[in-house]
C-alpha cells in the first residue's frame, strides 16, 4: 500500500468548502481545538481502517499484514484502539479522537460485541456524570463521550443483516449512529440505489434509531433545512476508502485501480465519502456534539439518576429495562 | 460403424467402446448436484446462474423489510433438467439460506453437513436393497462451492471450522464471488494467504492428487490449484460493450465483462467445473467421500450385529447402538469389499 498521502498539498480540496454553516463553529477555545470523538464499527474487510486513514488524510494505521498464519483462525476478541489526530478544517482546529474496534463481528459468536460497545459508551457517560458531581472539578477534564458512531454495512445488495439491526437498535440511544455502506464499489449504481432504499425501509420497519440530520428546534435557515433533507436522502452513505494517491492533470486524487476502470474516492458520482467527511468534520460536527450532550447524555443521566437502568442491562429487544431502584 | 482407417485384418475394434458408452450415456443422462455454502449476499445464486447460463435459482436473500430474518440454516434444493447437444443433465442446486447470517453462528454448519451425509445414507440404502433399481438415483453432492468474504484478510474462524468439516464429506471448491471490489494486488495477496492458511490447517480442497494422474493431469491440476480460491464475478445481465453483447456489470467507472480473463476467473472456474473436471467431481464423490461414509456405516452395523450376537449368547438384552445405522435390510450376509481409495 503506498503511503505519502499524508502531505497536506497532496489532498484534493473538498468541493464543499464554500458551504459552511453559520454558527456551527461554537467552541470556547479556538487555539486548543475542538475535541471530536468518533467510533468506527464494522466487520473486518469493510474498509474501516482505510476509512480512518482516508478521513485523516494520513496513514494513521498501517494495514497490519497478519503475518501469523497460525493465528488467523483464532477469533480475536474485539478491542478498542484509540488514535488521535489534529486536523484543520476550514480554519477550525479539531482534535479528532478515533476509536477503532478491530475484532467486531469476526468471531463465530458475536453477541458479546454489542455489550462491550455499550459498556464503553456508558462508561464515558459515567465519567462525565461523576465529574459533574465533584465538589472540586477538574478544569482539564477530557470529555471522551463518543459523538458519532460510524457503522459499516456489508454491501450484500439485499437488506440489513441480523447483526446490523441488533447493533444499531441496541446502541442507537447511546450514540449518534451514522450507517455507511462499506466497499460500496462492489455495487453498480442501480444496485446501490435499491440497496439504500431497502436499508432505509428496514430502519423504518425495525424503528432503528440512527442519526437522521434533524433540524434544530428554531431552525429557520432554509438552506440548512434543505441541506438536511438532502443528506437524509443520501443515507446510508456509500463509501469507498483508499490510501493510494495518483496525479490526474496535476491534481492529486485518491483512486482504486481496477482492470476495467478507476474509482475516484473524491468523485461524488463514485462515492459519498467526501460528503460524509464534510458532515463529520465540518457541517454537522456541532450538531453531533450538541445532540450527544443535550439529548443522549441527558437521557442517560436521567435514567441513571432515577435508577431506571442497571448499568449495561438492555433486554434483547433493545429496549430499556425497568430495573430495581437505587437504594 | 463406418469403415475405420484401422480396418486391416488385425484390427479388432474394441476401441469403439467409447462410442458405445457415449450412446448409452446420451440415452441415460446424468445427475449433477451442487451445494452452495456462504453468507447471504455473497453472490451465490448469481454465480451459479451465470455458470450454467440459465436462471436456475432465485436469490434467497432478505429483500423486503417485512421478511423475517432466518434464525437457522435452511436447505433448499432446486432440480432442473438442462440439455446441451443431446446430453441431458439433471441438475440439483442446493442453496443454504440463513447460513452464517446470525449474530451467533455457532453450529450453523450442522444442517449443511447433515444434508450431505443424508444423501450418502440414502444412496447406501438404495444400494443395499435386495431388489435395487437398475440405475440408482444419485442425489449425493458432487461439488460444494464455498464462498469466501472478499476483503477479509484471510480465512475467518467460521471458515476454518466449516471447511474442515465440509472437506471430509464432499469436494470443496473455494470461491470469492463478488471479487469486483478487490484490486488485482488485493486478490493476489488474498489468494496467497488463503492457500497458506488452508495448508496450515490441512484443509484439502478439490482437485485431489491421484496415482492415476497422467503428466497432463498433473499440470492441469497444478494450474487449477494456483487459481484457488477462484476470484469470480457473476452476472445474469447482458450489456453492450464496444458494440458487443456480453454478460457483465456496468459500474460508473467501467464495465466488467465476466468472460474477460483479466477481469475475473469466471471462465477458468466454469471450464474447471464443467469442461475438464465434471466427471472427476462425480467419480471422486463416489470413490472417495461415499466410500468413506459407506465403510464407516457398514463397520458400525457389523459391530452392532456382533454385539447383539454376543448379548443373545449370554441371554442379556442387546446394547443400544451408539449411532443409528441406515435402515437398510441387510443383503444376505454378503459384504462387498470397499474399493481401494483414490
Amino acid at each position: 500500500m503506498k503511503d505519502g498521502s499524508g502531505e497536506d498539498q497532496n489532498v484534493a480540496p473538498s468541493v464543499y468548502s464554500h458551504v459552511s454553516r453559520p454558527g456551527s463553529h461554537r467552541y470556547k477555545n479556538a487555539k486548543k481545538g475542538l475535541p471530536f470523538n468518533v467510533m468506527l464499527v464494522g466487520e473486518s474487510g469493510l474498509g474501516r481502517t482505510t476509512f480512518l486513514n482516508t478521513l485523516c488524510e494520513r496513514m494513521v494505521v498501517a494495514k497490519a499484514e497478519k503475518t501469523n498464519t497460525e493465528q488467523a483462525h483464532i477469533a480475536e476478541p474485539m478491542q478498542f484502539k484509540h488514535h488521535t489526530v489534529e486536523m484543520e478544517e476550514d480554519g477550525m482546529k479539531i482534535i479528532l479522537n478515533i476509536i477503532d474496534t478491530p475484532g467486531f463481528g469476526d468471531g463465530i459468536d458475536n453477541e458479546n460485541c454489542f455489550m462491550q460497545i455499550q459498556e464503553y459508551l456508558e462508561t464515558q457517560f459515567d465519567e462525565v456524570l461523576a465529574e459533574e458531581n465533584r465538589i472540586k472539578r477538574n478544569t482539564k477534564f477530557k470529555d471522551s463521550r463518543v459523538h458519532a458512531l460510524v457503522y459499516f454495512i456489508t454491501p450484500t445488495g439485499h437488506s440489513l443483516r441480523e447483526i446490523d439491526i441488533e447493533m444499531m437498535r441496541r446502541l442507537g440511544s447511546r450514540v449518534n449512529i451514522i450507517p455507511v455502506i462499506g466497499r460500496s464499489d462492489s455495487l453498480t449504481p442501480r444496485e446501490l440505489v435499491l440497496f439504500k432504499q431497502r436499508i432505509m425501509n428496514d430502519i423504518a420497519q425495525y424503528e432503528i434509531p440512527v442519526f437522521s440530520f434533524p433540524n434544530g428546534e428554531d431552525e429557520e435557515d432554509e438552506e440548512t433545512v434543505e441541506e438536511n433533507a438532502e443528506l437524509r436522502a443520501m443515507m446510508p452513505f456509500a463509501v469507498v476508502g483508499c490510501e493510494e494517491v495518483v496525479n490526474e492533470d496535476g491534481r492529486p486524487v485518491r483512486v482504486r485501480n481496477y482492470p476495467w476502470g478507476m474509482v475516484q474516492v473524491d468523485n461524488d458520482e463514485h462515492s459519498d465519502f467526501d460528503r460524509l467527511r464534510y458532515v463529520l468534520l465540518n457541517s454537522h460536527i456541532g450538531d453531533l456534539r450538541d445532540r450527544t450532550q443535550n439529548e443522549i447524555y441527558e437521557l442517560y443521566r436521567t435514567e441513571k439518576l432515577s435508577g431506571a437502568t442497571a448499568s449495561g442491562a438492555m433486554d434483547d429487544m433493545g429496549g430499556l429495562q425497568q430495573a430495581m431502584p437505587v437504594a | 460403424m463406418s469403415a475405420s482407417p484401422n480396418d486391416t485384418q488385425d484390427y479388432v475394434g474394441f476401441d469403439t467402446i467409447t462410442q458405445q458408452m457415449e450412446r448409452k450415456f446420451l440415452k441415460r443422462g446424468f445427475n449433477f448436484n451442487v451445494i452452495l455454502v456462504g453468507e447471504s449476499g455473497m453472490g451465490k445464486s448469481t454465480l451459479i446462474n451465470s455458470i450454467f447460463a440459465s436462471h436456475l435459482i432465485d436469490t434467497q436473500g432478505r429483500r423486503a423489510a417485512q421478511e423475517v430474518i432466518r434464525k437457522t440454516t435452511e436447505i433448499s434444493p432446486v432440480t432442473q433438467t438442462l440439455e446441451e447437444n443431446g446430453v441431458r443433465v439433471k441438475l440439483t442446486i442446493v442453496d443454504t439460506p440463513g447460513y452464517s447470517d446470525q449474530c451467533n453462528n455457532e453450529g450453523c454448519w450442522i444442517p449443511v453437513i447433515k444434508y450431505i451425509k443424508d444423501q450418502h445414507a440414502a444412496y447406501l440404502e438404495r444400494e443395499l436393497k435386495p431388489l435395487r433399481d437398475r440405475v440408482i438415483v444419485d442425489t449425493r453432492i458432487h461439488a460444494c462451492l464455498y464462498f469466501l468474504n472478499p476483503g477479509s484478510r484471510g480465512l475467518r474462524p467460521l471458515d476454518v471450522e466449516v471447511l474442515k468439516r465440509l472437506t471430509e464429506v464432499t469436494n470443496v471448491i473455494p470461491i470469492i464471488a463478488k471479487s469486483d471490489s478487490m484490486t488485482i494486488e488485493e486478490r493476489t495477496a488474498f489468494k496467497r494467504r488463503i492457500k497458506e492458511e488452508l495448508a496450515f490447517h490441512r484443509i484439502v480442497v478439490f482437485p485431489y492428487p491421484s496415482d492415476e494422474d497422467t503428466e497432463e493431469d498433473r499440470v492441469l491440476n497444478a494450474s487449477i490449484r494456483e487459481l484457488i480460491p477462484f476470484a469470480v464475478v457473476g452476472s445474469e445481465e447482458v450489456i453492450e460493450v464496444n458494440g458487443k453483447l456480453v454478460r457483465g456489470r456496468r459500474h460508473g467507472w467501467g464495465v466488467i465483462n465476466i468472460f474477460d480473463e483479466t477481469h475475473s476467473d469466471f471462465v477458468h472456474l466454469r471450464n474447471f467445473m464443467l469442461r475438464t473436471h465434471l466427471s472427476d467431481l462425480v467419480e471422486v464423490t463416489a470413490q472417495r467421500h461415499y466410500e468413506q461414509f459407506r465403510t464407516s456405516q457398514l463397520r458400525q452395523i457389523k459391530e452392532l450385529r456382533a454385539q447383539q450376537a454376543a448379548a443373545a449368547a449370554t441371554g442379556g438384552a442387546p446394547p443400544m447402538p451408539s449411532q443409528a445405522p441406515p435402515q437398510a435390510p441387510m443383503a444376505s450376509g454378503v459384504m462387498h469389499q470397499p474399493m481401494t481409495q483414490a
